[in-house]
């Protein structure tokens, strides 16, 4: 089985991981979309999961989140278990997510998306600290927050989660449908945040821009890891990640 | 004496605050139904229960243990909002996940008995509530005379809609409202409880009820149909208004409040159902209500 070679290979660098994902199924209703996903994330790594449309790259975010109505396995983070708990509580242990809609608030100005997340933990990015991530949102404060352009919603999806304090950042597609200039700044942030510590589950579809940013890449397909890959290996992989992707 | 388009300024001035007070009404009343629908989804049907609940907790509070009325104007509500969140806790959350139409038909059968249990211990025939000795007596305003208890009233319950309406529009817990209306699993992804939001809303939008039933208790007699008789022009105006909009809800509900004096000084005979004229034209042009959002 090709899970099982997966799980062979030092999938985290030294110590446990901050994340372990152990057969993770998931159901939107009646129809069971996760099949045992396996995956192990160390503390200041940035994964991406690489699939095709479909694959249950979303769904896995949203199971670790606990965003979906029925899931079942095990994942626990910084040691536990986090599989019967609500998504407030989830979001309490340090998690910070960003939705593939973004989840900007009409009802709410661009202030009020910025600093609705309460804080989790000590040691989120000060406000202003965000503001030289990304200086448009600061000249938009007063705006109502679905007023602002596609690339900036993305920075005020991402920026008001960098100042809870949440160490584990969940990006669902932060390049979709975004200018090459918006991707280029989207994945300079990225590559910062790894540096300040941050440890990262990125979902994309351009596997070119995450490997720009990533560490390692875990293949998923119809439901399940099928393959894992250093970013390192990615090239010489090149044939086998396009049959995956099916580009 | 002078006339004002062809009506005595007396009458008209008086029919106009007559329709300001019921407008005071209709917008607390409005606001309350626009707080719970746009976060639980549920039309509260048991709205105008809770409100002559607000009007007997005052008169008890009277009769029983000598509570006056500015006593009675604040613990009336948290009484009242009390059972809300009893009946939020333990009816309406067991129905959160089914059709919207189960918690009208829940609601409107909680209102059923509510006035029901009233009206068995204390008939239908009304109980009277003094105004209070402070608010007594009016003013004559040379074009009018004001009387104290309607102009109170009036005040009263524009200070609590504008207090309300900040508190949602400009406070941090505001946006937390504000977000789980529009979108509550995410803002339960960002570590919000929003299940408890959701019991404080209703317990909140209750309260209001409660209050406006307090107002009106020394004005209308205290009875068990008080609420049941407002309710219909209440969700009138809140179809008029737009469902969910907390602005909308006030401003709909005091104009359509003086529309309603108007027509009684020019044309008494559609005084009753000049709201429901209007609600029937605002449906066919503006199916969302006037401030209403187009889903």
């Amino acid at each position: 089985m090709v899970t099982e070679a997966v799980r062979e290979r030092p999938a985290v660098t030294g110590g446990k991981p901050l994340l372990a994902v152990r057969g993770l199924e998931a159901w939107y209703g009646e129809s069971h979309v996760l099949h045992g996903i396996d995956l192990d994330v160390g503390e200041g790594e940035v994964v991406t999961l690489l699939g095709r449309n479909g694959a249950g790259k979303t769904t896995t975010l949203k199971s670790i989140m606990g965003v979906i109505g029925k899931r079942k396995g095990s994942v626990t983070f910084a040691g536990q278990e986090t599989i019967g708990l609500p998504s407030r509580a989830i979001a309490r242990l340090g998690i910070g997510y960003v939705p593939e809609e973004r989840g900007i608030y009409s009802t709410l100005s661009v202030e009020e998306n910025l600093m609705l997340p309460p804080q989790v933990k000590p040691g989120g990015l000060p406000v202003e600290q965000i503001f030289t991530l990304f200086p448009n949102l600061k000249e938009r404060l007063k705006s109502q927050g679905t007023k602002l352009s596609g690339g900036e919603q993305q920075m005020l999806a991402i920026g008001r989660i960098l100042r809870t304090g949440a160490n584990l950042l969940l990006l669902d597609e932060p390049t979709e449908g975004l200018a090459p200039v918006i991707i280029d700044q989207i994945g300079a942030t990225i590559r910062m945040l790894k540096q300040k510590g941050f440890t990262i589950v990125l979902v994309e579809q351009n596997f070119r821009f995450a490997q720009t940013v990533a560490d390692r890449h875990y293949v998923v397909e119809q439901g399940k890891v099928v393959d894992m890959i250093q970013n390192a290996e990615l090239d010489a992989n090149i044939d086998k990640l396009h049959s995956y992707l099916g580009v | 004496m002078f006339e004002l388009l062809g009506v005595p300024p007396q009458a008209l001035f008086g029919q106009l605050l007559l329709g300001l007070i019921n407008g005071s009404f209709y917008a607390i009343l409005s606001l309350g139904l626009a707080v719970i629908f746009g976060l639980l989804n549920i039309i509260n049907f048991t709205h105008g229960a809770q409100y002559m609940m607000g009007a007997f907790v005052a008169w008890m509070c009277l009769n029983y243990l000598g509570i006056n009325y500015w006593a009675a104007l604040l613990l009336a509500p948290i009484a009242v909002g009390v059972t809300g969140v009893v009946i939020e806790r333990f009816l309406l959350k067991r129905i959160a996940h089914v059709d919207h139409l189960y918690g009208l038909l829940l609601t409107f059968g909680l209102a059923l008995i509510i006035q029901g249990l009233f009206r068995n211990n204390y008939g239908s025939s009304g109980l009277p509530y003094q105004i209070p000795a402070e608010l007594r007596g009016g003013t004559n305003l040379g074009f009018m005379f004001l009387p104290t208890y309607r102009g109170w009233v009036v005040v009263a319950s524009l200070i609590v809609c504008l207090a309300t309406w900040f508190m949602i529009e400009k406070t941090k817990l505001g946006s937390y409202l504000r977000a789980a209306t529009e979108n509550p699993t995410l803002t339960q992804a960002f570590g919000i409880n929003v299940p408890l939001l959701v019991t404080l809303t209703y317990g909140f939008g209750v309260a209001l009820a409660a209050f406006a039933g307090v107002l009106a208790a020394p004005i209308y007699s205290v009875n068990p149909n008080m609420g049941a008789d407002l309710i219909i022009v209440v969700f009138a105006v809140v179809v008029i208004g737009g469902m969910g909009s907390i602005m909308g809800a006030i401003v709909t509900g005091f104009s359509l409040g003086l529309v309603e004096g108007l027509t009684k000084v020019f044309y008494p005979e559609a005084s009753a159902t000049v709201i429901f004229i209007i609600m029937a034209i605002v449906l066919l042009v503006k199916p969302a209500g006037l401030f209403g959002r187009a889903a």
